[in-house]
């Protein structure tokens, strides 16, 4: 039996190893991603973000435990910078994750940067797909505010939680990442520390500042309408939740507010259309790379090594290169 | 396309208090270009081979002080294998006697390491057994 078809039977081994494939970007992880494909779809894919030590694996913990109480399958996508020197990493957020071992419901997948930041979110969306096809009606995806990479993140997830905490100095930390833009929801952890209140009153201050925006990402900056048949959609205002990630605190009504973005966004339908523009993002990369690919393979190297020369003499643009490259076919 | 990397598991089976040796070893690793997972304090060897599995990891290491690794090392092998991960190698890390270290390895443990081991070490094994 192929490790598709094991993933379908619910075998986790085969579903581990899948996500290796995917990981290293093997031929054998693309075919599991085409073979997989119309299986996904379905899942809510919920994105975790914060400044370090706000309580983001916490709080994926107390998620999970209160998914899990609905029966829900939830799986979890745990990512940590790489070292940009050695190319290691430790990934350290499984243990604020030890309540859901044991739980057949549940699968943790820890993940290293690995450097590029493209390769980053392909891997992730890729992870995320086989989950989906493989059943977990949840997937969370927790990174490490620091900017880009998380902006790559929530245009894959339906649902983004930024997560501050009082104590980390008078900056909001989400300000100072530039992601508070990208939250459906803030979260304030931590609230059984002194300074909540302060906390919480400079993101309210911040979100009156910031014009409410649609969160859907346009596409060659084309804009993706909601469905037609949705009236004056009302816009989404990210609602604050305090939350005590030690306890639980506030995570039922954190779930609500989950649930409450989801309708939103099937109501309005914002979640077709963020579906519509990952597909296509996801589409342009491929034809992109397959394209880049077959024109190398016809191009004899000593001719583009030829055309190169000049581009370095700087008789030639990078343009013009291509142009001729192309046979005149290029714009 | 990123070259193969190690991917190693490392964690601390049993009820002992601390894991600063195991940190050490996991920040080793990492300089050596690994990626670590660590899981932290009181690992089940249940616990441990669930998060070996769902990890995809070519090895295990274990840190283990409080003497029970007669038993803890066969356990967690068994449900390695249990699981379809036979291949999957196991070190120790921590104060294991002398006399015990030739039956750990005849069960499958690949390397069996003392406070004063270097990680060098233990880095060079680890890049053996998973070749
Ligand atoms: N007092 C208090 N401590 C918390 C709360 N949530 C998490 N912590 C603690 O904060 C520390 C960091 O928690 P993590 O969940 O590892 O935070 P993180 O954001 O995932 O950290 P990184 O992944 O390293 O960025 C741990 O010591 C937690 O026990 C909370 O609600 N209240
Ligand atoms: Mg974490």
């Amino acid at each position: 039996m192929d490790l598709v078809t094991q993933i379908l039977n619910g075998d986790r081994l085969a579903l581990a190893r899948v996500l290796t494939h995917i990981e290293n970007d093997t031929q054998d992880g693309r075919a599991a991603l085409a073979t997989l494909f119309p299986h996904a779809g379905k899942a809510h894919l919920i994105g975790v973000t914060g400044a370090p030590g706000t309580g983001k694996s916490s709080l994926v913990n107390q998620l999970a435990l209160y998914f899990r109480k609905q029966n829900k399958r939830v799986a979890i996508v745990a990512v940590d910078p790489s070292s940009p020197f050695t190319g290691g990493a430790v990934l350290g957020d499984r243990v604020r994750m030890r309540d859901l071992s044991g739980d057949a419901g549940i699968f943790i997948r820890s993940m290293a940067t690995r450097g590029s930041l493209g390769g980053l979110a392909q891997a992730t969306a890729g992870m995320t797909q086989v989950f989906d096809a493989a059943g977990f009606e949840i997937v969370m995806i927790e990174t490490v505010g620091a900017g880009q990479s998380e902006v790559d993140i929530a245009r894959l997830a339906h649902t983004t939680l930024v997560v501050e905490a009082p104590g980390l100095g008078d900056d909001i930390q989400a300000i100072k990442a530039g992601i508070l833009e990208i939250a459906d929801i803030l979260v304030v952890n931590k609230a059984d520390r002194p300074g909540v209140e302060n906390t919480e009153k400079a993101l309210k201050s911040m979100l009156e500042l910031s014009h409410p925006t649609q969160h859907i990402f346009s596409h060659h900056g084309k804009y993706m309408s909601a469905a037609p048949q949705v009236k004056d959609a009302a816009l989404w205002i990210p609602p604050i939740q305090r939350t005590i990630s030690i306890d639980g605190t506030g995570i039922p009504e954190l779930a609500e507010q989950i649930a409450i973005h989801a309708e939103h966004l099937r109501v309005s339908g914002d979640w077709a259309a963020r579906e519509r523009a990952r597909l296509e993002s996801e589409m342009d990369a491929v034809l992109q790379e397959t394209l880049v690919s077959q024109f190398r393979e016809r191009v004899p190297e000593s001719k583009y090594d030829e055309v190169m020369m000049q581009v370095y003499k700087r008789s030639l643009s990078p343009r013009e290169a291509v142009k001729m490259l192309t046979n005149g076919r290029a714009k | 396309m990123t070259d193969k990397k190690i991917r190693v598991l490392v964690a601390k089976p049993g009820l002992d208090g601390h894991d600063r040796g195991a940190k050490v070893v996991a920040r080793a690793l990492r300089d050596a270009g690994m990626e670590v997972i660590y899981t932290g304090l009181r690992q089940t060897p249940e616990m441990i081979a669930e998060a070996a599995l769902q990890e995809d990891v070519d090895i295990v290491g274990l840190s283990i002080l409080s003497g029970a690794h007669m038993a803890l090392a066969p356990r967690i092998l068994e449900l390695l294998k249990a699981n379809g991960q036979s291949k999957v190698k196991v070190f120790i890390g921590g104060i294991v006697p002398d006399e015990d270290v030739p039956q750990l390895k005849q069960i499958g443990v690949t390397g069996v390491y003392g406070p004063g081991a270097s990680t060098e070490d233990i880095i060079k094994d680890i890049k053996e057994a998973v070749k």
